[in-house]
């Protein structure tokens, strides 16, 4: 396999049905004169999964015969959800996880305030109902938030538009 | 890796699988850090200092809510906030040692500097809660002051000579965006709440409104550098009015808290809450040198 083949399977430490590759975090793989280069992006600037996704980087290369590995960071452009692949949504949804929608190109100037929740019909993956509300805005990682569906009464995580 | 021992995933294994967060590497590898030859390297020292010491300052404020706050959302709420700020504070602060080029990383600016050498400003440090003579109320009043300014001060920042310090804001503006909307919300639920709830929201914005001015207020550094402050304040105002209202909220009348000969936290010069915080933040750190978890 490739280098990038290697890389493009190691999963996300947090979200291990998704792969790195599919979260948008694995930016670029570089191979010549037998050194790899890995540069990946974090997520949130708090995230702590950041150091183990490098750590499970390097692993998984050596142990594909790639000696010398080094990942860098890169923090611009800043990640965004908009980044996680088709086949990263369909692999959330179904791990019972709301995928993020897409917000496409933000605007310039100032941030606008959001006094109440933006009412996104967030639908729910395990009966499709969009009759879901927000139960908690932070969830067990620092990228996903806490819903609950009113039809099937499920409460579940939706990873949230950053 | 199996799974038919719950130990046997741990052995055999780099440090970083005990638990996130142990032994942090260090966090720009690769990052190109050249310092733009625009700009003085000691202005930017002192300049990532502040941004820095805003964050950590901060983010060691929220984290004593942790198993503290009035819900278990809101525990998880205020870790959240306060990692991104931590992260964002370590950033800035490994950005702060390069730049001087002393050998000082962000463990040693964190946790070797005296009071006198920390440069975020007051808003960060006094106590809002959950200690006596604070309460959630005023902990979301200085949240929501402090994400509006950042959010306006960041935004700028974006296109600062620094491309560090640009890439960093970039990146936090997303996150301190959503620390602003979570603090409006709690404001407008609690202002526009019971008679109890508004009393204690009002009385948490009179308890931070006194550190307002000195956000704007600009430093020899920051007007050097271009980044001034004072003409955030339109911007911040908008975003406290239409908060204020929704909350049935009024602004209190600005009192700006005193100065000594002119000095506040950017030129070192801290409340007394704030010998306090350092002592816990750092004293680990000073009686066992080095220890990691």
């Amino acid at each position: 396999m490739t280098a990038l083949e290697v890389a493009s399977r190691v999963p996300d430490p947090e979200l291990p049905v998704l792969t790195l590759a599919d979260l948008g975090v694995l930016r670029d793989v570089v191979e010549a004169d037998g050194r790899v280069l890995v540069t990946i992006t974090p997520t949130y600037s708090g995230c702590p999964a950041i150091e183990e996704m490098g750590a499970d980087l390097r692993r998984s290369l050596r142990a594909a015969g790639y000696a010398d590995v080094e990942v860098r960071l890169s923090l611009t452009p800043a990640w965004t959800t908009d980044w996680i692949s088709e086949e990263g949504r369909r692999k959330l949804a179904a791990a019972g996880i709301a995928p993020p929608a897409r917000l496409g190109p933000r605007a310039a100037g100032p941030v606008p305030l959001n006094l109440v929740p933006p009412a996104r019909r967030v639908a729910c993956p395990r009966c499709g109902s969009t009759r879901t509300t927000e139960l908690s805005r932070f969830g067990s990682t620092a990228c996903k938030a806490l819903r609950r569906c009113a039809d099937c009464a499920e409460p579940f995580e939706h990873v949230k538009e950053i | 890796m199996s799974f038919d021992n719950a130990y046997g995933s741990l052995v055999d294994q780099e440090d970083a699988h005990w638990a996130f967060g142990t032994g942090f590497a260090e966090p720009l590898p690769g990052v190109d850090r050249a310092v733009p030859s625009t700009v003085d390297r000691d202005d930017l020292f002192a300049y990532c200092l502040m941004l820095g010491d805003d964050a950590l300052v901060l983010a060691q404020r929220l984290a004593e809510w942790c198993s503290r706050a009035p819900e278990l959302e809101e525990d998880v709420a205020l870790a959240n906030i306060a990692l991104d700020l931590l992260g964002q504070a370590r950033l800035l602060l490994t950005r702060a040692g390069e730049v001087e080029g002393a050998g000082r990383d962000e463990d040693a600016l964190a946790y070797l500097r005296d009071e006198r050498e920390f440069r975020n400003v007051h808003l960060a440090e006094i106590e809002c809660g959950p200690r006596a003579g604070g309460d959630f109320a005023t902990t979301m009043a200085r949240l929501l002051v402090f994400s509006s300014w950042k959010v306006a001060q960041y935004g700028r920042l974006r296109a600062f000579a620094d491309p560090v310090v640009a890439a960093v804001a970039a990146k936090g503006l997303k996150e301190l965006a959503y620390h602003r909307d979570h603090a409006a919300q709690w404001v407008v639920r609690l202002g526009d709440g019971t008679p109890e709830s508004h009393e204690r929201m009002r009385a948490g914005v009179r308890r931070v409104w006194p550190y307002l001015d000195e956000l704007f207020t600009g430093h020899a550094v920051e007007l050097r550098l271009g980044v001034d402050p004072a003409p955030l304040r339109s911007e911040v105002d908008g975003v406290l009015a239409e908060v204020f209202r929704a909350a049935g909220l009024t602004r209190p009348e600005p009192v700006p808290a005193a100065r000594v000969a002119g000095r506040a936290g950017r030129d070192g010069v801290h409340t007394e809450a704030m010998g306090y915080l350092l002592a816990e933040l750092q004293h680990v750190h000073r009686s066992l040198p080095g220890a990691t978890w």
